[in-house]
């Protein structure tokens, strides 16, 4: 039986992060609670923040279930895990410099060849180009899990567009908004600076040709995306505009605005669209989305694209393993935050290990999101066990494998009452001329009882992430 | 030799479009082969955009017209000074990985009836014996006959017809290449018609593949040799689609019609020069 | 802003206009059909189909005009698109898109209206009055109506969205004036009849006009008056003359913010002008039916010039 790191009690005693939530919590009468969570829930209905999943069908206006109870890091531990954030951002973006680069991280054996060069993610077409400030993934989502008191292991990087930080800000706002004593009560880190800090991120790395203040815009694919609300969220916090690829047009050396004025020029693009539907004259042909030409804009200078296309090769699964790497090599450092030990089934030695042990670990395919195309060996049926036996041995290359984690829990609001649920947590680390991390991020929970999986899209739920003062 | 080129590529619309975007690869590339005397690049009533070289050495030239128009026409013309270097791109700078090249695409994707194309090919004698082989191999097996394929044709397609353009013998050797572990890539150029009148595209592509210890070399299995002072080597990609000279795209409901004229010769102070 | 942006808003007004006219079509053809149908008559609800301009489609689709079928086209049915439930589904459909460039409560008035909307397609018909539809329908438009007026920064997202009222409404009150061309085509000597009268105060009825109309004119209900009220009259909010007064104060507006004239501004002032210079008779002497076919047209026209000059991203 596997003993699970409990955020807030230790035994019976209150660890000390949470100790401002002990009464707060034992006093709530059941009523007040459920009238709270109706109200929290018709916040979230008026404001529009749903999550549609692609292909599932179903309410377009599904809301993500949102818990009350908050998750608490002490100052101590946020140091910690503001220092190794910050220290896997700029290996990640000086690994990206160097592959598109001389490669010298390749030269050197450190990382297989193969695995750079071959990756789907890898761009051919910006090889060469250096982006301003040698940035490329300007907004780094790190999922972390926590296992005990001063275990922390990173799950997976997001290097191109990681979505949520929208619930982040309003988990924030209807906690203060439904609880100000709490906040009173506690001396609660505030993470409303973030679009503000996004915005300073973006002007950062506004392009050469650019003069005086940059234009920013946000590119959604449109409003039938799933994070449609997000994009419009964060574009309207910021102050700028929320485009789609009809809206911009290419001419001469730089990207305009269609606006009722005429043509205005937009310096700094902030994609949420994939590489391959940026620009149809570069990537996928068929592509509705994008802006044709656009490429050659931002190769020459015209435009500022971030995340930078390409910046997906450094968070594919199968380059995650590396990054450690990438830390020793490139910054001269120890991670500070810890891998989770993966296999490679694409490694003959690993793929045999893993291939026995099918019901001890978790296995995920190397592209996949979402909590798709994985496999949970310790709850998994046999049929799902084989299932993947057969996939890995079909095409061993494309799967990973790690153990399954005793990923932590902390006090969630269920139907009985208050009980632990797993949670994980995703930062968003800003980096532009500056390195920037709000003190705090989006916890994603396990609502089902056992249930390790947090993605959104199966269950999940969301809750509010406190940082102390010192 | 001295080459002279005129190439233009005329775009008619049914109904004026606006917004015309197009991205150029249509610079002759920098390497000891071949040296640029003069080359001009014009679009009808175009802007000139954004121009760079990226990581394949290829210049990239982005061109816009605002419009509306019917029709437009891109017009190339120079003049090269080549010398035969046995197809080996001796001196061209570029920083893309040759492992980069061992990617597939759906065009150069090689099926198993692809790679029996190989069966019992030589290994014995190095990757430049083998290229070479290959290269054969891909001449046996697809007799050249314009206008069997077109240009979504794959490899794969390609030898099952066992006929094809110049653009299917490259993706076949292209894909038996990286199935056997070597980089290889699709060229765009242009190939004087030989004296003999034997029919040839003038605006031709061949395949580089990268031979260890020698670097990118050239063959061409529709003529059977390795590109020599007769070609212009101009850009590269993982196929013909990546590779393409002119991508573009026009805003508006008309239908686009297309008129591709190209001449290659050989300029008369050539052969004052070469007797010299 | 985004020439989308501004469409979307511009579509938002007028889709809330269209809804509306939807539900007063309804009504007058309901209120039309209460009369005894006398031998020689067309069919009432014949003429609303005429008068909206799908007939063709409807007969398709449900053949016989009867009052189910009619209230279904033009209140429920998806395939119609100037039904109220289309209208209600793409206007907030418009607003989801622009949403940072509305306030809350115009958010919520529309997004309501388009939960009610759903709720109520669940209901069994049978439980459903038709007076029930066209007032819900009316009270919703002008909800968020209200919305706009009362909460909207007066920037030029302001000036879009109040063209679209205009330019919708312009084309609506022509569309309900002609319904009583079809009603009346075969027989002129109704003309000045009881039941011409009737028919007059119906339509006025439709607009939530007579009482305003009885303040203004006073006696009897004459086709003249009405027709003084509905195109000339600028106390009327209906009124031809008031929305072209509108469309010209919002163009105005928008050309001297962004400090530049343009085709669309000098359309609407031509307009404006002709029907400043018009007396009834002139009108009665072209026909009734002949002017709003000419200025249905017009307005048609105005409305491809705004796309031109402000709304479809070729500007300049």
């Amino acid at each position: 039986m596997t003993t699970y790191f409990n955020e807030m009690f230790l035994g019976n005693k209150v660890r000390e992060p949470y100790r401002g939530l002990k009464d707060w919590m034992a006093t709530m009468p059941a009523e007040l609670r459920q009238m709270k969570q109706a109200e929290a829930e018709d916040l979230f209905r008026r404001i529009g923040i749903t999550f549609a999943v692609y292909g599932e069908g179903g309410d377009p206006d599904r809301l993500i279930p949102f818990d009350m109870f908050p998750r608490v890091f002490s100052a101590q531990e946020w140091f910690k895990l503001e220092r190794g954030i910050k220290q896997r951002a700029r290996a990640l973006n000086a690994f990206l410099v160097d592959v598109y680069g001389r490669g010298e991280i390749v030269r050197a054996g450190r990382i297989p060849a193969h695995l750079v060069y071959q990756n789907e993610a890898y761009e051919k077409a910006v090889v060469g180009f250096v982006p301003p400030k040698g940035v490329y993934s300007h907004i780094v989502g790190i999922d972390l899990v926590r296992t005990g008191p001063d275990e922390f292991f990173v799950l997976e990087d997001n290097c191109r567009t990681p979505s949520g930080v929208s619930y982040m800000l309003e988990n924030r706002e209807i906690m203060m908004r439904m609880f100000p004593d709490l906040f009173r009560e506690n001396r609660i880190e505030p993470v409303d600076s973030y679009p503000e800090l996004l915005r300073h991120t973006l002007a950062s790395v506004a392009p050469s040709k650019c003069n005086g203040d940059p234009t920013i815009a946000i590119l959604t694919p449109g409003h039938f995306n799933s994070a449609y609300y997000e994009h419009s969220f964060l574009a309207d916090l910021m102050g700028v505009e929320l485009v789609e690829g009809q809206d911009l047009f290419v001419e001469g050396e730089f990207v305009y605005m269609r606006t009722t004025e005429g043509p205005k020029r937009l310096d700094v693009i902030y994609r949420r669209i994939d590489d391959a539907f940026i620009d149809p004259l570069c990537f996928r042909p068929d592509s509705m989305l994008g802006v044709p030409g656009l490429m050659d804009v931002y190769r020459s200078g015209g435009v500022s694209i971030c995340s930078a296309p390409g910046a997906g090769v450094a968070d594919d699964k199968a380059v995650y393993t590396f990054v450690p790497e990438m830390i020793r090599f490139y910054l001269g450092e120890e991670p500070i935050l810890n891998n989770v030990p993966t296999w490679q089934c694409g490694k003959a030695d690993d793929c045999k290990y893993v291939l026995d042990h099918l019901n001890e670990l978790v296995v995920k395919e190397v592209h996949g999101s979402g909590g798709y195309g994985m496999l949970v060996g310790p709850k998994a049926t046999k049929e799902m066990v084989e299932t993947f036996r057969a996939k890995i041995t079909s095409h061993p290359e494309n799967y990973i494998a790690q153990p399954t984690l005793a990923l932590s829990t902390t006090p969630t609001f269920v139907e009985e009452g208050v009980a632990p649920r797993h949670v994980d947590l995703r930062p968003y680390c800003l980096v532009g001329e500056r390195i920037e991390l709000v003190p705090g991020g989006l916890t994603r929970v396990a609502l089902t009882e056992g249930s390790l999986v947090v993605n959104s899209s199966q269950g999940g739920g969301v809750k509010d992430t406190w940082v102390l003062a010192e | 030799m001295l080459l002279k080129v005129h190439h233009t590529t005329r775009y008619s619309y049914d109904a004026p479009v606006r917004t015309l975007v197009q991205s150029h690869r249509m610079m002759p590339s920098v390497f000891e082969g071949q040296k640029v005397l003069n080359w001009e690049v014009s679009v009808t009533s175009g802007q000139k955009g954004g121009g760079f070289r990226d990581g394949a050495g290829d210049w990239i030239q982005a061109w816009t017209v605002i419009g509306p128009v019917s029709e437009v026409e891109v017009v190339v013309q120079g003049l090269v000074e080549t010398v035969d270097l046995a197809g080996v791109l001796r001196g061209h700078r570029e920083t893309v990985c040759p492992d980069v090249y061992l990617r597939e695409t759906h065009l150069t994707y090689a099926d198993d009836k692809v790679q029996a194309l190989a069966a019992g090919v030589d290994h014995g004698s190095g990757p430049l014996s083998l290229a070479h082989a290959l290269s054969h191999r891909v001449a046996e097996a697809i007799t050249y006959r314009p206008g069997a394929t077109d240009a979504a044709t794959s490899a794969s397609e390609a030898v099952e017809r066992g006929e094809g353009v110049c653009q299917d013998h490259a993706h076949v050797l292209i894909a038996l290449a990286k199935a056997l572990g070597m980089p290889a890539r699709y060229v765009s150029g242009y190939l004087l018609a030989d004296s003999d009148g034997v029919a040839h595209e003038a605006a031709h592509a061949w395949a580089e593949v990268y031979v260890k210890d020698l670097g990118w070399v050239g063959f061409d299995p529709a003529n059977e040799c390795c590109p020599d002072d007769r070609y212009i080597r101009v850009g590269s990609g993982f196929d013909a689609q990546d590779a393409a000279p002119i991508r573009g795209i026009a805003r508006g409901p008309g239908e686009e019609s297309l008129v591709v004229t190209v001449k290659v010769e050989e300029s008369a102070q050539t052969q004052a020069q070469s007797q010299q | 802003m985004l020439s989308r942006t501004a469409d979307n808003l511009y579509w938002i007004a007028r889709y809330i206009e269209r809804a509306e006219t939807a539900a007063r079509l309804l009504e007058v053809g309901a209120r039309i059909a209460l009369l005894p149908s006398a031998a020689g008559y067309r069919n009432e609800w014949d003429s609303l189909l005429s008068a909206s301009g799908t007939a063709s489609a409807f007969s398709e689709k449900y053949g016989e005009a009867i009052q189910r079928n009619l209230e279904s086209w033009f209140f429920f049915d998806r395939d119609n698109p100037s039904s109220v439930a289309s209208c209600i589904t793409n206007a907030r459909e418009n607003a989801r898109i622009v949403r940072t460039a509305l306030t809350s409560q115009v958010w919520d008035a529309l997004n309501t209206a388009f939960q009610e909307l759903k709720a109520m397609e669940r209901r069994p018909r049978s439980q459903l009055a038709l007076s029930q539809l066209t007032e819900w329908a009316t009270r919703n438009s002008a909800l968020v109506r209200g919305c706009i007026d009362a909460t909207l920064l007066r920037n030029d997202g302001w000036d879009f969205l109040n063209l679209g009222f205009n330019l919708e409404r312009a084309d609506n009150t022509a569309r309900l004036m002609d319904v009583k061309y079809y009603v009346l085509l075969p027989r002129a000597d109704f003309v000045g009849s009881g039941l011409d009268n009737y028919q007059w105060t119906t339509l006025l009825r439709s607009m939530s006009a007579h009482r305003a109309f009885h303040w203004a004119y006073g006696g009897d209900v004459t086709s003249d008056k009405i027709a003084d009220f509905l195109i000339l009259n600028r106390q009327c909010p209906r009124g031809l003359i008031t929305c072209v007064d509108g469309m010209n104060k919002h163009l105005d507006q928008l050309a001297t913010a962004y400090g530049k004239s343009n085709d669309a501004q000098v359309k609407a002032k031509h307009l404006l002008t002709e029907l400043s210079g018009l007396t009834v008779s002139d009108i009665f002497e072209e026909g009734l039916h002949e002017f709003l076919t000419r200025f249905i047209r017009d307005v048609a026209t105005l409305g491809a010039a705004v796309h031109e000059s402000y709304l479809n991203g070729d500007q300049r």
